[in-house]
Order: C-alpha cells, then structure tokens, then sequence
C-alpha cells in the first residue's frame, strides 16, 4: 500500500524540464530513499511530493486524490518536511525551533497546548536532544544541529517524513548519527523518505530503494535487488563492482580504480556483479 | 530564577516601555509650570499643541516599529526597513511633489508622501518578484537601487524648488512632530487600530517564514501570500505614520533590534517592538526639544544621530562576536 504516489508527473524549474512522466510510489511504513547522480531530479521529485514544488503537469497522489486538492495544513498533519538548507533565525533555541514544528496544529490564537508540549518533548527525547533544548541551535555541532532540524519536522507529528539531503555537509560520524536515528524513527513505525548522496548508506539503510536518471525510474525495489553493477553503471556513468558490506550484510559499491567515465560500448562487455543474491 | 525571568522578559520589557512613555509624555506636558491654574492659553497649548504632539509620537513611533519589524522578519535581514527598501525616499520624494507643485497645502503632502510610500513599496514589491515569489536579498537590493533613485529625483526637486518650499521640504524629509494635530492622531490612529491587529495576528505564521519558503510550505503556510500580506499592511502602517510626521529616520530600524536584544526572543517580536518604538519616539521627541537650550530641533535629527549610532555600535559588536 502506499499512501503517497506520483502520478505521470512532470517537473520543470522555468520551462526547464526536470522530471517528466514520473510514476512513483512510496510504499507505507518504507524508509524509501531515492538516489541519482546530481542534477537528476531528487530534490525536486521530494519537494514536488512535498507539495512545495507544483507540477507542470500530472500530480501528487496521497490517499490516491491530488494533494492540491488538500487544504496545505491537513497535508502538514501528515507529511512532514525537511528541506535541503533551511535558514536558522539568529540565536533561536532548540526548544523554540522545534516549538515552531507544531505549526499545523495550532490555531491563529490558540497557546501552546498541553499536548504539543508533550509532542514537542517526545521529539526532543527521540533525537536525542533535551538536555540541549536551551542551547542556541547555531552552537551545536554539525549532528546535533540536523537532529534538532529533524525534531522539528518531527514535532509536526505526521505519519510521512521526508528528508531532503539530511547529511550533505556533515561529516562521516555526523552522517551516520543521523541515518541512525532516520533509522529509529522508520523502525518506530514511520515512512521516512530520504535524498542521499552516498550509494551504501542508501543500501545500508534503505527499505526501498528508488534510482533516477535524466527524471526518469531506472529502478525501484529493496537495495539488494536494486543496487547492481549495471545499474550503477546506468545511473552514475560510474564503473564499479558490488560486494557484501561485511558489516550490514548489504550491497557495497567498490568504484573501479582509476575508472574512466564509462562508454556505452563497454556496456555490454561489462560483467555484471550482482551480490546478495 | 533565572527560567522565570526568562519567561516574564517580554512582559517586563512591555511594562517598562509603558512607563517610559508615560514619564516622557509627562515630562512633555510639564505639569508643574501650571501650578498656579490653567489660564485659557495654556488649555490651548497643552490641549491643541502638546497632546496631539505626544499622541502622534506614540502612534507614528508604534505604527513605524512594528512596520520595521516585519520588514526584518520577512526579509530574514537585520537591514530590512522602510530607510533601507525606499519607502522612505518614495514618501519623500511625494512630499517633495506636493510641496513644490501643489503648493504644500497640509492634506496635499500627506497625501502626496502617503501615494509616494505605497508607490515605491509596490514597483519594489513587482521588480523583485520572479516566478511569482520574492526572495528577501532580491527585495533589500531591489530596495537599495529605487531607494537611490528616488534620493536623486529628491535632490533634484530640492534644487528646482524656491526656497520657502525647499526649506520645508528639507524639515518635511527630516521628520519632525511640529506640525502634529488631532487630523495627524486621527489618520495614524485609525491606520494603527485597523492593521496593527492583523500583523499581531500574523505573528505565528510569521515565525515560522522566517524559516524558509520551502519549510514554511510544509507546516502548511502559504509563504507568498503571507509575504506579500505583511508587507501590504507594514507598508501601509509606515506610509501614513511617514505622511503625518515625515520619515522618521532609523526608528524602524533600531526598535525591532533593540526589543530582540531585550526580551532574547526570537522572531519578530511584534507587540515589545511596537511599544518600544513609541517610547523611542516619545523621548527622541523630548530630547529634540530640550537637548540644546533654546533650540529645538526636528525629532528626526535627534533618532538618526541616536539611531545611526547605535547601528554603529550594533555593527562593531557583530564583528566582534564574529557574526560578520
């Protein structure tokens, strides 16, 4: 089942078109995470599924109706966003950023309520976060600082998370505090969708992989049977060899040494290194 | 404890400009000269000269602040203000209009300054605007170029005008409280008690802007219609506290700083801006009459030396802390 879905969808920045006739489904309680070499269109298919980019033809499916048919704050009591470079108000704390998180519950006069105060110490609690709930948001160290960003999408309280390059500018301990905690959120029940940049965390994490070229699906499935040499190839223009993540039992991408850009007379010659299975 | 004081910062804050502003409005009237009975000629200038004067100072300072405030808020920069944007200058240069072409009666430079404030906010407003929306940089650039412009189509009038007009038309851009009457509390009255409310309404949703657009979009915010809403009504709240007193230099600007740094919250801070703004009014009005014996100066003299000032100060300190 999935209760998100991209019906035929196009996307364009101007008339630039990014993303065309794209079909997609996010399936319930997944951690999808979509992959793709840069420029390929995921960041713009997450914020199109967020409803904040509008599409230049087909549509957002949740609950199999249009989500522009939605009214935007019922949405945001369902899917939960968190954009690729929000902007941190000078000074603010971690309690009033994720404070701010409870936005769609609240009414134009209505106080903070007993139960956002109770949602927004869950959250703090889940990411790790109250005992820094009154420090300065720009002090925290790089981790911490996505783990309050991600608390406040999570004070929403939605059923949907969707993540747009949470670990891009963190570095490898930060990014995988993050990933571990995406983890812990899609393992209490959640659908957490993620844009990565690195191959196996995506294969590491991921439930449900989804892999894009030029805007268009190359494949979409678990990371085992996804991630091959072949599509690697496809999807990045990068030669490479699978093995098995000696840690996590998953794919491992290993690039080949000194690779060249790939030709597409090699394609054929290329042995293809399929592993898990 | 220090949580309790922390949360009660607003509120105190709030109660001290209340005070402050009643002291100034007394030290204003200086009850104590009239110990010996009211003659007709004091009833007439405290009830048709000083009065009005307190009230415009409280409503224009109130009306201008919280303008500056959501000015910054929306613009997610410290510089967004009405001096900054070229609302000013495009009051100004209606002033200036209606002083050297249309004789300068009262009613035709406010509403000359009023058409010039909202004129100038709105093709800023359109040429930032891209693919329907407005970032906050392209709108304080944007500001910066019509604000420029409009400085020298001013200096240009000035130059044309004879010198009774320019020499009201230069008191006019400096912003003074002396021609204040009750039709000046009415009209900035009337436009505080209409749009203040909704900007205070807008408080929420403006915290959460300051955010992004595209976090914004997803709590369920129309980011746009929220952008272009506040500046509306800022816009219009600024235009006619500018087109009864002049454009009061740096007000807008300094309050919203001075309220953040006062109550350490976060967020556009509305309702201590707006009552800080009115005591800074209320007392850069007193200080520019009492400040050099003898010699009263424009209100607008005293909050630009005051205000450039502190922006100095604001400045140095965001060096050194490393914020710039």
């Amino acid at each position: 089942m999935s209760r998100l879905a991209t019906k035929q969808l196009t996307l364009a920045y101007d008339r630039r078109e990014v993303v065309r006739d794209l079909d997609v489904e996010i399936p319930d309680r997944s951690f999808t995470v979509i992959i793709g070499a840069n420029g390929c269109g995921k960041s713009t298919l997450l914020r199109a599924l967020a409803r904040v980019l509008k599409p230049a033809r087909g549509t957002v499916l949740l609950d199999g109706k249009a989500i522009s048919d939605y009214p935007s704050r019922q949405v945001a009591r369902v899917i939960g966003l968190l954009p690729q470079s929000p902007i941190t108000p000078d000074g603010i704390t971690v309690l009033e950023l994720v404070s701010r998180g409870r936005f769609p519950h609240q009414g134009a006069l209505r106080r903070e309520s007993a139960e956002d105060r109770a949602v927004i110490e869950r959250c703090l609690a889940e990411t790790g976060l109250t005992e820094l709930k009154d420090r300065p948001v720009a002090e925290l160290s790089g981790g911490q600082r996505q783990r309050a960003w991600i608390a406040m999408a999570l004070a929403q309280d939605t059923e949907l998370l969707l993540l747009d390059e949470p670990t891009t500018y963190l570095d490898l301990a930060h990014q995988i505090e993050v990933l571990d905690l995406c983890a812990r959120l899609h393992e209490a029940g959640r659908t957490v969708v993620a844009v990565l940049h690195d191959l196996n965390q995506a294969a590491r994490y991921a439930s449900h992989l989804i892999a894009l070229r030029g805007g268009e699906v190359l494949a979409a499935g678990p990371p085992d049977r996804v991630i091959t040499a072949d599509l690697v190839e496809r999807t990045f223009g990068l030669r490479a060899r699978i093995i098995e993540d000696p840690e996590s039992r998953t794919p491992l991408v290993i690039p080949a040494f000194r690779a060249g850009p790939a030709s597409t007379a090699a394609d054929d010659a290329l042995p293809s290194e399929v592993t898990g299975k | 404890m220090t949580s309790a004081l922390h949360r009660l910062r607003p509120a105190l804050v709030c109660l001290a400009c209340v005070v402050l502003g009643v002291v100034a409005a007394l030290l204003t009237l200086n009850l104590g000269q009239f110990s010996g009975g009211l003659t007709q000629a004091d009833v007439f200038v405290i009830n048709q000269l000083l009065l009005p004067r307190i009230f415009t100072a409280v409503l224009a300072g109130a009306a201008l602040a919280i303008a500056g405030a959501v000015f910054q808020s929306v613009t997610r920069n410290p510089l967004g203000s009405p001096d900054v944007l070229g609302f000013t200058q495009g009051a100004s240069t209606g002033a200036l209009v209606g002083i050297t072409a249309f004789g300068g009666g009262v009613v035709a430079v406010a509403a000359f300054a009023w058409i010039g404030a909202v004129g100038s906010a709105v093709a800023v407003y359109l040429t930032a605007r891209r693919g329907g929306v407005t970032g906050g940089v392209k709108l304080i650039l944007v500001g910066i170029g019509v604000a420029t412009i409009l400085s020298g189509v001013n200096e240009y009038l000035i130059t044309r005008a004879n010198i009774i007009d320019a020499a009201a038309a230069s008191l006019w851009i400096t912003g003074s409280l002396d021609g204040s009457s009750w039709t000046s509390v009415t009209l900035i009255g009337v436009a505080v008690a209409l749009l203040v409310p909704v900007l205070v309404l807008c408080s929420r949703p403006l915290r959460v802007l300051e955010l992004g657009d595209d976090l914004a979009t997803g709590v369920g915010l129309s980011a746009e219609t929220l952008r272009v809403l506040t500046l509306a009504v800022a816009v219009l709240l600024a235009a006619s506290a500018a087109s009864q007193t002049g454009p009061v230099a740096f007000v807008a600007l300094c309050a919203p700083h001075l309220a953040r740094r006062l109550t350490r919250r976060t967020g556009p801070n509305l309702v201590p801006t707006l009552l800080l703004g009115a005591a800074l009014m209320q007392w850069a009005d007193y200080l520019s009459q009492h400040a050099i014996p003898d010699r009263e100066l424009p209100v607008g003299v005293v909050t630009g030396v005051l205000g450039g000032g502190y922006l100095v100060f604001l400045l140095a300190h965001q060096r050194k802390i490393g914020r710039i």
